[in-house]
């Protein structure tokens, strides 16, 4: 009976792994997770909401630097800040795709690693950094067949995720890191940001020789599915 | 002790700009979710302006209804435009590098504030909470940017809060989505869901041996990342559940590095996992892909190799 109660706790967990599967709004998914797992554990209805009240309050600390962050980034952006870092990412000229994907990649895990999302895969990916590596790939080629121009596409993507993902707040902080903060002092324990941030260094690095890694298979399998028809 | 430049100045100055965007919503005649999203930013900007001094059933109450009007899809974006590409064009023409600079000088501020502020102390008082040290070097170096931009781009005064409110209604709910997820994890440590799952992984798993235990929790991070699509809603759980009972409190590991690797262990579950859409599905649409799981595909070496680094880390640095 006691275990039947300590399982039954494990409800929200299966709410949201049910609730995104299916798609439901994220933020309702969350809610009714919440609500599930309190009453499970026996909290009544008004204690419940002054917890998640007091839990929201506790945690603003996740949504602060974006709201304070936006005004800046959203005035740069008008000025052609994206326009002004797509250029950059141009001016290589010993250009193939997968140096083009590796060279963002480096860009975006910099930018990263000071808080800065400059990427995206709408805004920067699919207009930018998808058609200059398919350029690349092309020239003294000719057109791409469809499976191996759909391969470096899938990349370009890859590239983005890469560079989101693995170097994110090493130098500021302003999302994971606070999280995890957070969740280590729902524990008790205090952890400073700043240990949090440079662990994340080594993987970065390694993230970015891994890219090398990828890109350069990708370079190959062009290279061996098209050869160049004249030499470089 | 008295604290110079509380956060709560930060969360005021926040606030601040959340009611400028719930007004410019109200204000928008031809917004196409005008009243729903002037609520949904005002009960945000309430959370950040009184949060702490209202009674938190109240702060509960708007949580749920910001989360009704969300799923009720009454939040939108405007149909104001962006700036148009001709305009940005030539304001990056114009304004060439020095754009750089300001997204360069918050960090450097940033940086330096979060090493330096903490450390002025005196009798009885200091600059800042050096738990929050972080966090308020970021708002001064907003700030510093800030100005430096607007001297830079000769931009009108409203200009910051028209195109900053504006990418904010663009992130749309998701900007909360983070602080949701960390909210429920609150709510699972207080209702004691990571010791159920402690119980049961460590009935499964041979966590008594330190190694063993870096082991589970390096593989149960990114399954319950590819079973949830999000490593933020796996972290608290697993490291409740796994890597502070066991790695932290049981084996004396460092809680910095079991964090640190832990998450980037979660990361390499969300680069193959159909869960994670934005990152993984609609990229694949967007480049017009025949394959859906085509970036997945293509990620999926890379997600191995960075994981087996993960662990190896974490297994030769924790118990240091």
């Amino acid at each position: 009976m006691e275990t039947w109660r300590e399982a039954l706790k494990l409800i929200g967990v299966a709410i949201v792994a049910a609730g995104f599967a299916l798609r439901l709004h994220p933020l309702l998914v969350i809610l009714v997770a919440a609500l599930a797992t309190g009453f499970a554990a026996g909290i009544g209805p008004l204690a419940l909401l002054a917890l998640i009240g007091t839990l929201f309050v506790d945690n603003l600390f996740t949504t602060l630097p974006i709201v304070l962050l936006m005004p800046l980034i959203g005035l740069l952006e008008a000025h052609g800040l994206q326009e002004r870092a797509a250029a950059l990412i141009r001016s290589a000229s010993r250009a193939t795709a997968g140096r083009i994907l590796l060279a963002y990649q480096a860009l975006r895990e910099v930018t990263s690693m000071f808080g800065l999302a400059i990427g995206g895969h709408a805004q920067m990916i699919r207009p930018l950094v998808a058609p200059m590596a398919e350029a690349a790939a092309a020239a003294r080629r000719g057109p791409l067949p469809t499976l191996l121009r759909q391969q470096v596409r899938a990349h370009a993507a890859a590239a983005e995720n890469w560079g989101n993902f693995f170097a994110d707040d090493i130098v500021v902080a302003i999302g994971p890191v606070l999280l995890m903060k957070g969740v280590f002092e729902s524990a008790g324990i205090t952890v400073s940001i700043a240990a949090l941030g440079g662990w994340g260094l080594p993987s970065a690095l390694f993230a970015l020789l891994l890219g090398a890694w990828r890109f350069r298979r990708l370079d190959r399998s062009i290279e061996r599915q098209m050869p160049a028809t004249e030499p470089p | 002790m008295t604290t110079l430049l509380p956060v709560e100045l930060f969360h005021a100055l926040a606030g601040l700009v959340l009611v400028a965007v719930a007004f410019q919503i109200a204000r928008d005649r031809s917004h196409p979710r005008r009243w729903g999203s002037a609520a949904f930013w005002g009960l945000l900007a309430l959370t950040f302006l009184a949060g702490k001094r209202l009674p938190p059933p109240l702060v509960g109450g708007c949580v749920v209804a910001m989360v009704a009007l969300a799923a009720s899809r009454q939040v939108g974006a405007p149909r104001r435009a962006a700036v148009d590409a001709a305009v940005r064009a030539a304001e990056s023409e114009r304004l060439r590098s020095r754009l750089l600079l300001p997204p360069l000088l918050l960090a450097l501020v940033a940086a330096a504030g979060a090493f330096l502020l903490p450390r002025f102390v005196w009798d009885g008082g200091r600059l800042v909470d050096p738990k929050q040290a972080t966090t308020i070097a970021l708002g001064l170096g907003v700030v510093v940017a800030l100005c430096y931009a607007m001297r830079l781009t000769r931009a009108r005064v409203g200009a910051p809060l028209l195109e900053g409110g504006r990418l904010l209604q663009d992130l749309g709910f998701a900007l909360i989505l983070p602080q949701m997820l960390a909210a429920l994890g609150g709510i699972f440590a207080k209702c004691g869901v990571g010791e159920v799952i402690a119980h049961a992984t460590s009935a499964l798993l041979p966590t008594g041996q330190p190694l063993l235990a870096v082991v589970a929790y390096c593989t149960a991070m990114p399954l319950f990342t590819i079973l949830m699509g999000n490593a933020f809603a796996a972290f608290p759980l697993i490291t409740l559940g796994i890597g502070i009972p066991f790695i932290v409190r049981q084996h004396g590991g460092d809680p910095a590095i079991v964090g640190a690797f832990g998450m980037l262990c979660g990361y390499c579950g969300t680069l193959v996992t159909p869960m994670a859409a934005n990152f993984n599905l609609v990229p694949a649409v967007l480049l017009e892909l025949d394959d859906r799981h085509a970036v997945i595909k293509a990620q999926a070496p890379f997600a191995l190799a960075c994981w087996l680094f993960n662990v190896v880390a974490m297994s030769a640095l924790v118990y240091r």
